[in-house]
């Protein structure tokens, strides 16, 4: 059965005209949500926004002062948590992890990494919250940790994979420690590289409401106490987005915008970076 | 034999510590991952010893006299994941086609750039997006529409409320795409250009050349692709849990509301009462990170086997 040019060429064109409008429609969602974000969310902002604390319900007014500070003490805990570990894991990887050991960490880490949030949430409530016997900072903060990990852990070792052999030999060469090869040579030249994976992975992490749903769980005052419930952007917006209130959903548009808009100029920033490297 | 064993251990003391503290550190990791699994397993005892196996096929979910079943929550994770897939994944897979194999390279990196950008809103804000922008035009064209002409249809045959099944496979499907895209344009570029050299040689058109010298070639890097897809829509939470109604019920109606794993959690979580409804809530918890466990696993296989091995610089 042999088909005739004029359908071959009937299929290429319309086939070609299907992908081109799948891509059109991949975009036409991105413009969809974003427009209504900006557009809403803009309508919402003002000093106060930014500056009070939220008022009680039915007082017109307030912002949204203590989950934007908030969300710099519980992903900078998160941030405190991860750097460490995910750096040294990674140096391990790449520099030491040519065994079984390594492929163990490896694989353990893309399991982590594939974890979905609301189960980090479950496994901080019951490493932290259960026992301490009320809701804090501090689990939100470990919940939001583990899931930087494997991100960090990951791109570290990838990173430094990318530095040639030959800088390590030389600096062996020239009769400096391993250590100090890593330590002075082989992580100041992958320290770019690093920076990268380590702001992408606090960008994910600052938008995920799921694991703060039972650990930071949220707080309408002002609160500074890592070991007390503390308000987040994310699970503001929450809460306020499936609230009957009608100022409470105009003030969820704009926290939208803040959060959107700090997890797109952190990627923007990155790949900008990246690229003129 | 001396030999060797003396190169290998004169180490100085800076190095033997570098050493050590890197070994602690990604043991850290190994010991959460151990810690995780151990919580999981642990906190959900309590349900487990009580319903056992046959928590998995039960339906009813009442808190009040304690009886719990997961059915319904299986039910909505899987049929949401495997709609929105059904959905994002041809629609990815064109897209990754015409970036890599028809639009003209200048446009290829800023669109690729874009649909990427709808991995990096956070869950929450589709969901606030998906409450006052997609749910009242669901509910009100979309669904009236299709409940009226095609109602005698079990799938349309119940009221259009616009918080329910669909709203979730619609929002799912616009937040699992860049990763069908993205996964999909690596392995399509990882396609040596000789396979398509060979196929326009042989007279065939560019749309042939695609989809029987390229596509093939990519299968099983694709099929991971769309696995790891599945595997983030499977565990995504927030969005899904604004916007699917939440009642425990299977139902193949797709405006009735349900729930999946991760919003039934999500949504009961802190107003259990009783150790025993935490701990099928946990329990939950558990059959959820089996279920991505075992999709990413399969993912990782495809799509390792596609790329082939690692190359590095390690010493």
């Amino acid at each position: 059965m042999r088909k005739s040019y004029r359908w071959r060429r009937f299929v290429n064109h319309l086939m070609v005209g299907v992908a081109a409008l799948s891509t059109a429609l991949s975009v036409l969602a991105l413009v969809a949500v974003l427009g209504y974000v900006a557009v809403n969310g803009f309508a919402a902002l003002n000093a106060d926004f930014f500056l009070r604390l939220p008022t009680p319900v039915g007082v017109p007014g307030g912002g949204i002062a203590n989950a934007i500070v908030g969300t710099f003490i519980v992903v900078g805990l998160a941030t405190l948590f991860a750097l460490p570990i995910g750096l040294g894991a990674g140096i391990y990887l790449s520099e030491f992890g040519d065994n079984r050991f390594g492929d163990l960490v490896r694989y353990l880490a893309d399991v982590l990494a594939g974890v979905p949030s609301i189960v980090m949430g479950i496994f901080a409530y019951g490493l932290i919250v259960a026992r301490q016997g009320h809701f804090s900072a501090l689990s939100g903060g470990f919940a939001l940790g583990v899931m930087m990990l494997p991100a960090i852990t990951r791109t570290t070792e990838e990173v430094l994979q990318l530095v040639p052999r030959d800088l390590r030999e030389g600096a062996l060469a020239l009769g400096i420690s391993r250590w100090r090869t890593t330590v002075s040579v082989v992580l100041p030249t992958a320290a770019g590289g690093v920076l990268t994976g380590v702001v992408l992975a606090i960008a994910r992490v600052a938008g995920e409401t799921a694991p703060l749903l039972f650990t930071a769980f949220g707080n309408p005052f002002w609160n500074t106490d890592i070991s007390q419930p503390i308000a987040t952007l994310p699970h503001t917006l929450f809460t306020y987005a499936i609230s009957p209130y009608e100022d409470w959903h105009t003030k969820a548009w704009g926290i939208g915008l803040v959060l959107t808009a700090l997890v797109l100029v952190a990627s923007l920033l990155v790949r900008y970076v990246g690229r003129r490297r | 034999m001396l030999q060797r064993q003396q190169r290998r251990r004169p180490r100085n003391l800076g190095d033997a510590l570098f050493q050590g503290w890197a070994w602690l550190m990604a043991a850290t990791v190994l010991l959460i991952v151990l810690l995780l699994v151990y919580r999981l397993l642990g906190d959900s005892l309590p349900g487990l010893s009580r319903f056992g196996l046959g928590f998995l096929v039960a339906q009813d979910w009442n808190p009040i006299t304690e009886t719990f079943g997961a059915l319904p929550a299986i039910y909505g994770t899987l049929v949401s994941s495997l709609l929105a897939l059904a959905i994002a994944g041809p629609v990815g897979l064109l897209s990754a086609i015409f970036l890599t194999e028809l639009a003209p390279p200048w446009l290829d990196a800023p669109l690729s750039f874009l649909v990427e950008l709808l991995a990096s809103i956070p869950s929450v804000v589709y969901g606030l997006w998906g409450i006052y922008v997609l749910v009242p035009i669901l509910r009100d064209p979309v669904e009236r529409g299709l409940h009226d002409a095609l109602g005698s249809l079990p799938l349309f045959s119940c009221a259009p409320l616009g918080f329910g099944m669909l709203a979730a496979v619609l929002i799912l499907a616009v937040m699992i795409l860049p990763y069908t895209t993205a996964v999909a344009r690596d392995v399509l570029r990882a396609v040596p250009n000789d396979q398509r050299e060979a196929m326009l040689a042989l007279g065939a058109t560019r749309w042939e050349t695609i989809w029987r010298a390229v596509v093939p070639y990519a299968r099983s890097g694709i099929v991971g692709g769309l696995m790891l897809a599945l595997g983030r829509a499977v565990g995504e939470t927030m969005a899904v849990t604004m916007v699917i109604g939440n009642r425990p019920q299977v139902s193949a109606c797709l405006f009735n509301p349900a729930y999946t794993l991760a919003s039934q959690i999500a949504n009961e979580f802190t107003e259990a009462t009783s150790d025993l409804y935490i701990s099928v809530l946990i329990e939950l918890g558990l059959v959820l990170f089996v279920i991505t466990l075992i999709l990413n696993g399969l993912a990782r296989l495809l799509v390792w086997r596609m790329e082939g091995g690692r190359r590095g610089g390690r010493l």
